[in-house]
């Protein structure tokens, strides 16, 4: 364990001499995925609670598709399925886009974590308390500044410990990376392990290290809660 | 249409491996979420020490790190139990050789059942007491009330959250591929690199998962139907 310390630390950490691995391509495969993810999840949410069955239908395809299979699957198909299609290959752009495997998970992780925000917020705001959405349609608001100001603030709010949840899964998810050759934390352990022929050592380290990020993440969601929920405080 | 090019018994078979691994995961984490929601109510320290460590060692850590964890070391630890046992004992001469599908179901039995731990704890702790002093009084005992007054109404409370970890698990058995395991994706993978079709049998792989997920969501509404039998609801 030692050895594996004293060889690995910096590129479990952030970068193996090359390019950026370890745990600062973890969180950089986090954020991102789930910023884009976030992004997708709010006008989705609006759209899986519409009444026009052509605009809920497709997001309710999309959240089923993506709860329904394992985001192995997901990123499989993603990475070495569409490279195979032909107009992919022929395409200058998206040639290059799916060539390079670290866009492709960027890609599976997004989609995937949009769905499964998207169900989340969609179910806040179906519980947005009636009397809110009466009392500002009386004073004269129009719908985008009616979801603006009154419904996306308290159902993103009541939202937050489901959210929280699904970001700590994410950050389980990325582990999933290090199958197709991305440089996470995990591939790095399991490099080390390759080399010492140690697995309890190499992934107790991994195990360690994720460990750690989980629990930053579960005070800081904590500390959010208490400042956006503030007001639930008995 | 489903042109499987001659690919179709393997892919049955992974489909089957797939679902038999998730079904004994499935047993061997209830088992454990029973016990271990037994230990953290307990009043005993040592017990209840022991389940919270586990439950928050394993909820921290992702399932595919703790998988190839457990999966390498499991057999290096057998290895030197039975070494151990053989310099003791000259006599005996054994060796535990385990399978990848035999350890999948222990990894992924024992990391579910963390979570199947605080789905029961929670469900556990929503049965009135009184029904189980009142059971205790007329002296049923202890395993009685289990069965009798505990388990039946705790089932209802749980189902929700064991619909999820069933879901989660099926899911989760996806990555015992990637400790070898030949199971469906493994199966549309071969096919995939053997056709040049890869993007065609991954789609493939994802249809038996949505199919699978789709068909135990039946069965789950279904057992809902069954365990919340005789419970009034408040009609909105």
């Amino acid at each position: 364990m030692i050895y594996i310390l004293q060889h690995y630390w910096q590129a479990l950490l952030w970068s193996d001499g090359y390019r950026m691995t370890g745990l600062a391509m973890t969180l950089w495969l986090l954020v991102i995925s789930c910023a884009i993810g976030f992004c997708l999840a709010v006008p989705l949410a609006v759209a899986r609670n519409a009444k026009n069955p052509l605009i809920w239908f497709p997001v309710w395809l999309y959240t089923f598709l993506f709860r329904g299979t394992p985001l192995l699957v997901q990123l499989l198909i993603i990475y070495t399925g569409v490279y195979t299609l032909n107009f992919v290959h022929d395409h200058e752009m998206l040639n290059a886009f799916f060539r390079q495997a670290i866009n492709c998970t960027i890609l599976a992780f997004a989609l995937n974590t949009g769905a499964y925000t998207t169900e989340i917020f969609a179910g806040a705001i179906r519980d947005t308390a009636y009397g809110e959405v009466e009392a500002a349609r009386s004073l004269g608001m129009p719908p985008f500044t009616l979801y603006r100001r009154i419904i996306l603030p308290g159902a993103l709010r009541r939202a937050l410990p489901v959210y929280s949840n699904e970001v700590i899964l994410m950050l389980h998810s990325t582990t999933l990376a290090f199958a197709v050759t991305v440089p996470d934390i995990l591939k790095i352990a399991n490099d080390a392990y390759s080399e010492t022929y140690d697995p309890f050592s190499a992934f107790t380290i991994a195990a360690g290290i994720y460990l750690c990020v989980s629990f930053v993440l579960i005070f800081g969601f904590r500390k959010a809660e208490q400042h956006f929920l503030a007001f639930l405080k008995p | 249409m489903f042109d499987l090019a001659g690919y179709g018994p393997q892919i049955l078979a992974g489909t089957i491996t797939t679902v038999e691994l998730s079904l004994l995961s499935l047993v061997v984490s209830f088992v454990i979420g029973l016990l271990g929601a037994s230990a953290k109510l307990s009043r005993n320290r040592a017990l209840n020490g022991i389940a919270t460590v586990y439950t928050t060692l394993i909820r921290g850590v992702p399932d595919l790190v703790l998988m190839l964890l457990i999966f390498y070391s499991l057999q290096i630890w057998i290895n030197d139990l039975t070494d151990y046992l053989n310099n003791v004992q000259s006599s005996i001469d054994f060796e535990v050789q385990l399978d990848p599908f035999t350890s999948g179901i222990i990894t992924i039995g024992f990391i579910y059942g963390a979570y199947f731990t605080e789905t029961f704890r929670g469900a556990f702790q929503s049965v009135p007491r009184g029904q189980l002093e009142a059971a205790r009084a007329i002296g049923m005992s202890s395993l009685l009330v289990f069965r009798r007054i505990l388990f039946p109404q705790m089932m209802r409370y749980a189902l929700p959250g064991l619909g999820n970890n069933w879901q989660v698990i099926l899911k989760a058995t996806a990555l015992v591929s990637l400790i070898g395991l030949s199971d469906i994706i493994e199966a549309c993978k071969n096919a995939g690199n053997g056709t040049f079709r890869t993007f065609y049998f991954m789609c493939v792989a994802g249809v038996v998962y949505l199919v699978l997920t789709t068909l135990s969501n039946g069965v789950l509404m279904l057992l809902a139907r069954r365990y919340n039998i005789g419970v009034r609801r408040a009609v909105l």
